[in-house]
């Protein structure tokens, strides 16, 4: 197998992809986590990008590195969670959590035997004309519009509901009159003590 | 590409969503005190919506939306009874809601959401807008339980519906996936095909239909996927109660007759049989426990669970003369119910619930014509004659007679009358007891007349119910269904 560029990069990003996510789950700094499961976004998204998947691609980046993870991190900075206490009881589920992953792996690997012996690997349907991004616009704003506006309104509902229950009446509130600020006067904020100067210690 | 549109096919839920847009933006601009402008402008958005559906109406059936949506004579007569059920709960709690702060515009364009859902579900024809139908209207249920925001039962009740309610939409979507998985589609006519093609239902089949009626059974408050009701219907204030007590179960009516009957009518053997479980313990249960309740809201609650069993007797036959059955039931249940959570809101005041058996006390001494109103709803309710609930019951039964379940029909007759006593202790408590509570009954103008309505349909539509019941023959015959 002659070793073109493109089978190159995807190497190159499939490496940097398991070696990031190996990182997520071993490094003991959570922000560290965080960080690496970035750079597995970015290689992921670059992967997909080589499929001519570019939509994908740019929503993997855009809503979850620039979106999600940025939150994340903020939520773990913000939190102040201490993970050495969380940390304490892995060995004792060690035996569980080696037992389930395995279960896992086997299932996996008969799904990917299973379909190895069935069919040789198929080349995935080509892009459509225009590129992903159109077809999907199109299945989403033509052929799906009524679930997808039903989906819109959902959204809607669970930010209205979300104010109705939190929303509490002005005077339980926390809120800033503007016509009582700017009647601020100096003395309201700045108080001038007169205090004994003190000598400079020798 | 957009010819084959037909937007026309969801022009009523076009004007609900429209409203509520509306709404939820004019209510910034009403001050509290004026909370009737918000009011109103629902009151006449349902009446709008009503117009609309009218005028539309039309025998023949109509796709749209490339098929997501089914516009036939079922969807308008079910949207048309949804928007009278919340028009009506909006009459009755008019001055409970003001007493307890809930007359805002988040309550009102919720409950208006809540609507939106409903319609989505009744006039959905793919499993997508269905489920997305049924998660609006949830979702904006579940808010509107917690809408006291200081009451921490109704916050309870709110989490343990949302819960539950994710669980059971959970197991329908799941089930809903298998199906997909055998049939290859998630429209529900490409569906029907598939499932009559096959000889025998597939394993996988069955067995995602034990997960779809499950959902179905969780929605339409079937033992044992009852739970949620009591905790809810409890919790909850008792305008939202009297919500979630009528529109949404014609809407999960509408949702179980498309997804059992219009998708999987090929596969009715394998789902007869579960509904005959459900419906079977529903009457029992429901019944039963409802003997042991001294709250009013929690007796209601459980008669709703048997009432739902009854509903399922008609609708397990499987064929045409079942789910119009079926259908009546429906229709007749919610104006029934409607009447009887209308006058427990009806004795509330400011700071007084009215949720106890014992606050029905004396009623005739108090006032003698809601004592008569309450008096029919319970007869309605029991099944006694004239009124609407016996032949309610009289045609699910007969139903169930024709499709050779004669122990089905001996075992609902059983159940109504062990039922008959509880809803007769409420007739004994308002004629032959002393009032505990001699406050005077203070009542608004609109809600008086529409309720008066309301209980007197009850007995006329009881002593004339060919109408409604030849109604809901053509409806069902003029959709297609067997």
């Amino acid at each position: 197998m002659s070793m073109t560029f493109s089978t190159f990069t995807f190497y190159a990003f499939s490496a940097i992809l398991i070696f990031a996510a190996l990182r997520v789950i071993t490094t003991r700094n959570p922000v560290h986590a965080a960080l690496w499961l970035v750079l597995s976004f970015f290689s992921a998204a670059g992967i997909w990008l080589m499929l001519q998947a570019e939509f994908l691609a740019i929503a993997l980046v855009l809503v979850y590195v620039g979106a999600v993870m940025v939150l994340f991190l903020f939520v773990v900075m913000m939190l102040d969670v201490n993970f050495e206490v969380l940390r304490q009881h892995f060995r004792s589920y060690l035996p569980i959590a080696a037992a389930v992953g395995a279960l896992v792996l086997f299932e996996m690997a008969l799904v990917i035997v299973d379909s190895a012996i069935g069919h040789t690997a198929t080349a995935g349907a080509p892009p459509p004309a225009g590129g992903n991004t159109s077809a999907l616009g199109k299945l989403l704003y033509v052929e799906y519009v009524y679930p997808f506006e039903i989906a819109a309104v959902v959204l809607l509902v669970a930010i209205v509901a979300a104010i109705a229950l939190t929303q509490r009446d002005p005077r339980h509130r926390k809120h800033q009159d503007p016509s009582w600020q700017v009647k601020v006067r100096r003395e309201d904020r700045l108080r001038i003590l007169d205090m004994p100067s003190e000598k400079p210690p020798a | 590409m957009l010819g084959q549109l037909n937007y026309w096919a969801a022009l009523p839920e076009i004007v609900i969503l429209a409203a509520a847009s509306l709404i939820l933006l004019i209510d910034l601009f009403v001050p509290e005190d004026r909370k009737y402008v918000t009011y109103w402008l629902t009151q006449l958005t349902l009446l709008v919506a009503t117009c609309v559906t009218l005028t539309t109406l039309r025998a023949t059936t109509i796709h749209g939306y490339n098929g997501m949506v089914v516009d036939d004579m079922l969807a308008d007569f079910l949207r048309i009874s949804c928007f009278i059920a919340v028009s009506l709960m909006l009459f009755y709690s008019r001055s409970y809601m003001a007493a307890r702060g809930l007359l805002r515009g988040d309550v009102l364009v919720l409950t208006l959401f809540s609507l939106l859902g409903m319609q989505v579900m009744i006039t959905g024809s793919n499993f997508l807008t269905l489920y997305l139908g049924l998660e609006l209207m949830s979702l904006s249920l579940y808010a509107l339980v917690a809408a006291q925001r200081d009451h921490p039962r109704g916050a309870e009740a709110s989490m343990k519906y949302f819960v539950l309610s994710a669980l059971a939409s959970g197991m329908l979507l799941y089930g809903l996936s298998m199906l997909y998985g055998t049939t290859g589609s998630l429209d529900l006519d490409t569906v029907a095909r598939a499932v009559f093609g096959h000889h025998e239902s597939p394993l996988l089949m069955t067995f995602g239909l034990v997960f779809v009626v499950s959902g179905l059974a969780f929605k339409l408050a079937l033992v044992p996927y009852h739970m949620w009701v009591p905790d809810v219907f409890d919790g909850a204030p008792t305008s939202v109660t009297l919500l979630i007590a009528t529109a949404p179960d014609i809407a999960a009516f509408a949702m179980t007759l498309r997804i059992l009957s219009g998708a999987m009518q090929g596969a009715a053997f394998d789902w007869q049989g579960m509904l005959i479980v459900l419906c079977v313990l529903s009457m029992v249960l429901g019944n039963l426990i409802a003997i042991a309740q001294v709250n009013i809201k929690r007796m209601l609650a459980y008669s709703t669970i048997a009432n739902m069993g009854y509903m399922a007797l008609g609708f397990l036959t499987a064929n045409r003369y079942g789910f119009s059955a079926a259908l009546f039931y429906i229709i007749a249940y919610v104006l029934t119910s409607l009447a009887s959570w209308g006058i427990v809101l009806l004795l509330s005041r400011q700071g007084f619930e009215a949720d106890r058996l014992d606050d029905f006390k004396g009623l005739n001494a108090r006032s003698p014509w809601w004592a008569f109103m309450m008096l029919l709803v319970m007869f309605s309710l029991a099944g006694l004659p004239p009124t609407l609930g016996f032949y309610a019951k009289f045609v699910v039964i007969e139903a169930a007679i024709n499709d050779g379940f004669v122990w089905l029909a001996v075992i609902a007759v059983v159940m109504s009358l062990i039922g008959a006593f509880y809803y007769l202790r409420v007739v004994k408590l308002m004629y032959f007891d002393a009032p505990v509570d001699t406050a005077p009954i203070t009542v608004r103008g609109d809600t008086a007349v529409t309720l008066s309505v309301n209980g007197l349909l009850l007995l006329i539509l009881g002593v004339l119910p060919q109408q409604l019941i030849g109604l809901c023959a053509i409806v069902l015959t003029q959709s297609n269904f067997p």
